[in-house]
């Protein structure tokens, strides 16, 4: 293991599942205890419509994936208030309409196709240097946001009804939620894969939610986690030159069906 | 005669085009403890809700503390407290009695970066007053029911509320602290204005300043009597009584005989 990271782009594959953990630690919790799996599920395969167009209009592909995930994103948060009980229905059409999009728009992108596979699929062996920075900068944002809002995203969590009658700006609060969690999608395809983030950011939450007593704590373990899951994936990745994302995945499946297994036998003793 | 603190004038309301409540008028005066008596479905939660802005009006006005609660009610909701009916909510999250308790301190434009020490204080405080100062690092799912409900109260006391709406507060507690929580909101009522939903007719009686019939419609009576007719009217159905436990006096001697009650 000490002389892979001899590697760069092992140097880099692991400090970007370092730095994407820490948000899907937080970000994850929030989306598993608010119960917004399914819109958050919508918002990353949505993602696929911009990457589309920014192959198309020839933007920088994270550029151009921020941009429409976030679009796409506050759509399907506004319909979920709007409309709520057909709300899963709609979530529904946007995530299979962002995909289409984003198939037809390479479809007519002229020249060399980029290895779509990793963003279906995660990429985490090719990370460039900016992308570490740009991971580190929304690391800050969604901590920052945690940190500052805690409260008043506990209450809302917890009790949306009470919460809003203690003042708490409810509304806005899941708007800039959804909004965190459109950019924490867009960081995770490097390293999941749009197809497979939501393992991702539900797993390790979790399995977290048994062994803790607060929130707070919930997000630490589920980045830790998630942290693990990663570092294992890769060096099985690496070792038996398997796809980096499924293999991250498969790892926090395991760890899934464990947490399950040992909560059977504590419930029984 | 005190000041109002709940006026609502020509209410209505519905779910989906079915009324829940029709032509509602009701003022409620500072220092009352109105009982909402009426059947399920009656609107009696629904009329709570409308209080505190959960829900706007279809038509009419619902002033709060002078604030018209169908639009944005601010400020006002810092001085308004709530125990809602709903205890079966997220099971396995992850917080404890203390830090639920704490949630009840936050209030418009208050604690956005956490919580003081003086907050921690009264959140601990109102764990204890409610029998669970020795629970407040556990978690509330592993709560019993009863305590879970405690915990809510607990939540309510901290808000310090010039206005109190408990929605069934004692549904799931066991007798004795369902004896002991009405010594504490008749303790209450000595500060703040008290609205209760309940049907536990046996302990209401005694507890209150004046009742309010809700179904569909709304009777407010002044005076702290339940009477065999009232239970009636907002049943809609001859009602037979059972008290359990100690005999006690569940109605108000009434000249008019209690018409049906057999």
């Amino acid at each position: 293991m000490i002389e892979v990271l001899s590697l760069e782009f092992m140097r880099h594959a692991l400090l970007a599942g370092l730095l994407a953990s820490l948000c899907c630690g937080v970000m994850g919790t929030l989306v598993v205890v608010n119960r917004i799996v399914f819109i958050s599920g919508g918002i990353a395969h949505a993602a696929y419509g911009g990457i589309g167009l920014a192959f198309f209009l020839g933007l920088s592909p994270l550029l151009g994936t921020v941009g429409f995930t976030l679009a796409a994103a506050l759509a399907m948060a506004w319909i979920s208030l709007a409309q709520k009980h057909r709300a899963d229905a709609v979530i529904g059409v946007i995530w299979a309409l962002g995909m289409a999009l984003g198939v037809i728009l390479l479809d007519l992108t002229p020249g060399y196709k980029v290895d779509l596979m990793s963003y279906l699929f995660g990429s985490l062996l090719t990370v460039p240097r900016t992308d570490l920075f740009l991971m580190a900068g929304l690391d800050a944002v969604v901590i920052l946001f945690a940190l500052a809002f805690y409260n008043q995203l506990l209450a809302l969590s917890f009790d949306e009804p009470f919460a809003r009658t203690r003042g708490v700006p409810v509304r806005r609060l899941y708007l800039a939620l959804i909004l965190l969690v459109a950019l924490t999608v867009v960081l995770l395809i490097r390293v999941a894969g749009l197809i497979l983030i939501i393992a991702l950011l539900t797993i390790p939450p979790f399995i977290a939610e048994a062994w803790c007593r607060t929130l707070k704590g919930m997000m630490l373990l589920a980045a830790g986690l998630c942290a693990l899951f990663t570092v294992l994936g890769l060096w099985l990745s690496y070792s038996l030159d398997l796809t980096s994302g499924p293999s991250i995945i498969l790892v926090a499946g395991a760890g899934f069906f464990l947490s399950l297994a040992t909560k059977r036998l504590g419930t029984r003793g | 005669m005190n000041p109002p603190v709940i006026e609502i004038q020509n209410l209505n309301f519905a779910y989906n085009r079915q009324p829940v409540l029709s032509q509602v008028d009701l003022v409620i005066r500072e220092g009352d403890c109105v009982a909402l008596l009426g059947p399920n479905g009656g609107g009696k939660t629904t009329l709570l809700k409308l209080c505190l802005g959960l829900l706007k009006p279809d038509s009419g006005r619902v002033t709060v503390l002078g604030r018209d609660m169908g639009r944005e009610p601010g400020q006002v909701l810092g001085r308004i407290g709530y125990v809602p009916q709903d205890l079966s909510l997220n099971p396995g999250f992850p917080i404890t009695a203390l830090d639920l308790v704490l949630t009840g301190r936050l209030a418009p434009g208050r604690n956005r970066f956490g919580f003081s020490r003086r907050d921690r204080a009264a959140a601990q405080g109102a764990l204890e007053t409610v029998g669970l100062g020795d629970r407040s690092g556990w978690r509330v799912d592993r709560l019993s029911g009863g305590q879970r409900q405690r915990v809510m109260i607990a939540r309510a006391l901290v808000t310090e509320p010039e206005l109190l709406f408990l929605d069934e507060p004692t549904a799931s507690v066991d007798r004795e602290w369902q004896a002991r929580l009405y010594d504490l909101f008749l303790e209450l009522n000595q500060r703040s204005t008290l609205v209760i939903v309940s049907h536990d007719l046996s302990i209401v009686a005694s507890h209150i300043k004046s009742v309010a019939c809700v179904n569909q419609t709304v009777h407010h009576h002044p005076r702290p009597e339940i009477t065999a007719r009232m239970i009636q009217e907002t049943y809609q159905c001859p009602v037979e009584l059972i008290a359990h436990g100690l005999p006690h006096r569940v109605l108000a001697e009434h000249d008019e005989a209690g018409g049906r009650d057999d």
